[in-house]
């Protein structure tokens, strides 16, 4: 289908982009690489009066290395996430999780902070951001603030900024030398939405103990979540001690509103989420081991 | 709703409209520019039928909307051949290879096969699967179309 009428709007800098927000309230949209967005336009699912077209604002493309995190411009596309060296290097979990990203031909267009802001159970950037305990810049006419990962993702598509905010660029932290990261899904094709999915970091200390975990899930909840009991049941102990399907078991044991479908009942999918939690914890526990 | 003049060079042809905003860059092709080769299947990403190289980029042109194509360079399946008719090794590695049957989906086989031999020249088996993967046949001749990757990997050494 085609997608109904709207305004559009191309401005060069992010404060006219705020300003158009502001002017415009709920009646406007921010449109990035449109990758999500205009799939939902053509098939009516959403309708907006005015679009922001933020795609050609040079100031929110990049990424660069300051004050010991990866900072990516919010309209930077996936592919320039994937091949970049310096997030191979600081943040490996992205690097990982970016083949996962829908297709190569998707990934071209599709932007890591449209990925966040569009706040999808399935997407993998936002797991990779709770897991890494990233923090959101956003700009709106007030000035910018950042938003943790953990208080960003408030609903089904909805996120913690208000109307006249525009996502700029998120901050994940580079993590210690003794850190390893790992990305498992599971979806019926390749490039389809997970049916579950997990993204690991772990990091351990001399003595070869876990001293920090983060686990990002995908596809288990409506919005992106993290597996905090398993978090919480690691740290401290040594690493040796701890086994995989203990991990995976209670990464998914505080969920409850795991969604069923054509894909898969409820039951089914916490059993493929705990599965992928387990196997990227022995493979993300197995690289901290050896770094 | 308010129109936008776009300027779009096309297989290095300079073209200009005034469009309305949703007209996608597909639709600006097909209808402007009366280049029916870029194909449409569902119309929301998911088939790849409609896939061009905007700046050298494999994309969908179903999911841009020609107002954000405006400056681009856009290459379609009609610019793919040389001049004199004569087939692009992709094209020509497909009809020897059987890679394709209604012929639906070529179009836009032959853009990401074309953006993915430029990129990877010598592909393995799973990298091409990989790659076509977000590449929908129906005719489910993909065997054929695997085939006629390295068959064009081959002529392009």
């Amino acid at each position: 289908m085609k997608a109904a009428a709207f305004a559009y709007h191309r401005p060069d800098a992010v404060d006219e982009a705020v300003a158009l927000l502001a002017e415009y309230g709920d009646d406007a949209k921010v449109l990035a690489g449109g990758q999500s967005l205009v799939p939902m336009l053509a098939m009516r699912l959403t309708h907006f009066d005015n679009l922001v077209d933020i795609s050609r604002i040079g100031e929110l493309v990049g990424i660069d290395l300051r004050d010991n995190a990866v900072r990516i411009g919010a309209a930077t596309p996936h592919s320039f996430v994937g091949m970049d060296d310096e997030v191979a290097e600081s943040a490996p979990l992205l690097t990982l999780a970016t083949p996962y990203i829908g297709h190569f031909q998707i990934r071209t267009r599709g932007t890591l902070g449209g990925a966040i802001a569009h706040a999808d159970p399935a997407a993998e950037y936002a797991a990779v951001a709770l897991a890494l305990d990233a923090q959101m810049e956003a700009v709106s006419p007030r000035g910018t603030r950042d938003i943790p990962a953990n208080e960003f993702f408030t609903g089904l598509w909805e996120n913690a900024m208000a109307s006249d905010e525009i996502l700029t660029a998120v901050r994940f932290p580079v993590w210690g030398a003794r850190s390893g990261f790992a990305v498992e899904e599971f979806a019926r094709r390749h490039g389809d939405f997970a049916i579950a999915g997990a993204a690991v970091a772990v990091q351990l200390d001399e003595g070869a103990r876990v001293s920090r975990c983060g686990i990002g899930l995908l596809g288990l909840g409506s919005t992106p979540l993290r597996g905090s009991p398993a978090e919480d049941a690691v740290v401290g102990r040594a690493v040796g001690d701890i086994t995989a399907d203990e991990v995976g078991r209670l990464a998914i044991s505080a969920l409850n509103e795991i969604p069923a479908d054509l894909q898969g009942s409820a039951a089914y999918r916490a059993k493929v989420g705990a599965t992928m939690v387990a196997r990227a914890w022995e493979s993300a526990t197995a690289e901290a081991s050896n770094a | 709703m308010h129109e936008w003049p776009v300027k779009v060079s096309v297989n290095g042809q300079p073209t200009e409209a005034t469009v309305e905003p949703r007209l996608t860059l597909a639709d600006y092709l097909r209808e402007r520019c009366g280049l029916t080769g870029t194909h449409l299947g569902c119309e929301h990403g998911a088939c790849g039928a409609c896939t061009v190289l905007v700046d050298g980029q494999a994309l969908r042109s179903c999911l841009m909307f020609a107002v954000q194509a405006d400056g681009c360079e856009v290459t379609t399946v009609e610019g793919v051949a040389s001049e004199d008719g004569e087939l692009a090794p992709v094209q020509a590695a497909l009809r020897e290879c059987h890679g394709l049957q209604c012929g639906f989906c070529t179009p836009g086989f032959v853009m990401s096969i074309t953006a993915l031999l430029r990129d990877n020249p010598t592909p393995s088996d799973e990298e091409i699967r990989e790659g076509l993967s977000g590449n929908f046949c129906r005719c489910t001749g993909y065997q054929g179309i695997i085939n006629a990757v390295h068959r064009a990997a081959e002529m392009q050494a």
